[in-house]
């Protein structure tokens, strides 16, 4: 976490919301998610001012992953959750867990990715994440990756205003931040970096490169996240 | 001050950038503090008529930027008579290098014309600029889905053209074994547009010598905004940041830079 921290000054960002461990685990048991969680709290420990945390479910694992919730963001540190490409998030075993999410008002990230050579049996796709959010009205999704190939993914999510995108993931390339705030407007769009898969400058670069409004830029940047979490981050008595 | 290596005008095919018109692509570079921009051409991607591609290139190159931009014209070897393609950028349009884009003009490093392109390019003392990929091949349109370039064939060929100077474009996978065979077997540089993970410059120095890398931005396909800010991310020395954001790029390119 140091390390990240390190090259997130170099860069000039303040604050990063972390979630997931290592190894990598496409479908993780309950004592992988438990483990990879408290590898989370570990190293976010000695950077509470620099940091917030998600949990990392996996609906597939569903009493235990609504029990992790429950241990992690309703009685716990974490404020939001992740879910990556255990099964695909059009899936009804969801439902719980996005409710009780939206109850606390803790953040839903979902991956999401639209890969021309295939995606992963479990591996959502913005027009999951569609399926999704019709079912959850009042859900603050993030539409993760905003589907990698951005073209189709804003487009998927679109007339869902609920639902934002979030610009990390896929290359930095142009026009990508300009058309999501063209169609579905700034306060609809995250910047995230995907660190330390993506590297902190080629995903900023996104956004500061972006022929947008300096507002918009903001916004991006730190103002449509912390309006998501400014109720929940209340709740725990940590500043917005 | 910058020589950003890897940048492209004209249009890319898939979509609109903000800065596909040559008077905003200079002007934004020149914002950013570049000094010098080796320019391809989107259109020497797909265009089969490439003495037609070149020489347009090399009118804008003149026309704007007040000698900013170096032509680098494209030599597609599968397509008739591509010598004379060849000639024409040297002999005509006193261009410093060429750029090839194997995968997409259909054919891979072990074909015999590859060998023959880059024996007639060392001959005329071309930098030769070959585009490992363009793109994530995960988001290409689904009518035009290319492989990356396979660089295992490249050593064997170099050894025989020790004079040649090749520059690996938008080289996504530039570390460990393949970038250190590369790196010893003949003058192989690469730039870090599609260089990931936090600090990736200062990663891929530990494998690749300082002399060989250079600033490439993909710009205008990729923000520009990326390329530099990775610089700052990798927190090289004063020594290094200016060998990779313009020394190494005019040292290559000689006296005539």
């Amino acid at each position: 976490m140091s390390e990240l921290v390190k090259y997130s000054d170099r860069v000039g960002i303040e604050r990063s919301v972390v979630f997931m461990g290592y190894p990598l685990v496409n479908d993780p048991s309950p004592d992988q998610l438990r483990e990879q969680n408290d590898q989370v709290l570990r190293a976010v420990r000695a950077f509470r001012d620099r940091t917030l945390s998600f949990a990392y479910l996996n609906p597939r694992h569903l009493d235990f992953s609504l029990e992790e919730f429950d241990r992690r963001v309703r009685d716990g540190p974490m404020v939001g959750i992740k879910l990556w490409t255990a099964i695909r998030c059009n899936a009804p075993e969801l439902d719980p867990i996005i409710e009780r999410a939206a109850s606390l008002g803790a953040v839903i990230y979902q991956h999401t990715w639209l890969k021309i050579t295939g995606n992963l049996p479990g591996e959502s796709t913005p027009f999951d994440v569609a399926e999704l959010a019709r079912r959850h009205p009042g859900a603050p999704i993030i539409c993760g990756h905003a589907g990698g190939d951005w073209e189709r993914g804003i487009r998927a999510i679109r007339e869902l205003q609920h639902v934002l995108v979030d610009v990390a993931g896929f290359d930095p390339t142009a026009g990508a931040v300009e058309m999501a705030v063209r169609e579905l407007g700034a306060g609809r769009v995250i910047f995230g970096s995907d660190a330390g898969i993506r590297s902190f400058a080629s995903q900023l670069g996104k956004v500061l490169g972006a022929e947008i409004s300096e507002t918009a830029k903001r916004q991006i940047l730190s103002g449509n996240l912390r309006r998501l979490l400014t109720p929940i981050l209340k709740t725990k008595g940590v500043r917005p | 001050m910058i020589v950003d290596t890897n940048v492209s005008l004209s249009r890319w095919p898939f979509r609109r950038l903000p800065a596909d018109e040559p008077a905003k692509l200079v002007s934004t570079l020149r914002n950013r503090g570049v000094e010098q921009a080796w320019a391809g051409s989107f259109d020497g991607i797909l265009h089969k008529d490439i003495a037609g591609v070149n020489s347009r290139l090399a009118a804008d190159c003149r026309k704007y930027g007040n000698g900013m931009l170096l032509p680098f014209g494209s030599v597609n070897p599968k397509l008739p008579d591509w010598r004379e393609d060849l000639r024409r950028c040297h002999e005509q349009h006193h261009m410093p290098g060429i750029r090839l884009h194997p995968n997409y003009h259909g054919y891979d490093l072990k074909d015999p014309v590859f060998a023959e392109l880059l024996e007639a390019a060392a001959a005329r003392r071309l930098i030769v600029q070959l585009a490992w990929c363009m793109e994530d091949e995960r988001t290409q349109h689904p009518l035009v889905r290319v492989p990356n370039v396979e660089l295992s064939p490249l050593p064997e060929v170099l050894r025989r053209l020790p004079a040649l100077r090749v520059q690996i474009l938008n080289w996504k996978t530039a570390r460990g074994d393949e970038a250190r065979r590369l790196a010893s077997a003949g003058q192989v540089y690469s730039d870090f547009a599609m260089t990931e993970n936090p600090g990736g410059i200062a990663r891929l120095l530990k494998t690749v010598p300082l002399e060989r890398v250079l600033f490439g931005s993909n710009f205008p396909l990729f923000y520009f905004e990326s390329a530099l800010l990775k610089v700052r991310e990798a927190g090289l020395t004063s020594t290094e940041e200016q060998a990779v954001s313009r020394q190494n790029a005019r040292r290559l390119l000689g006296p005539a830079s």
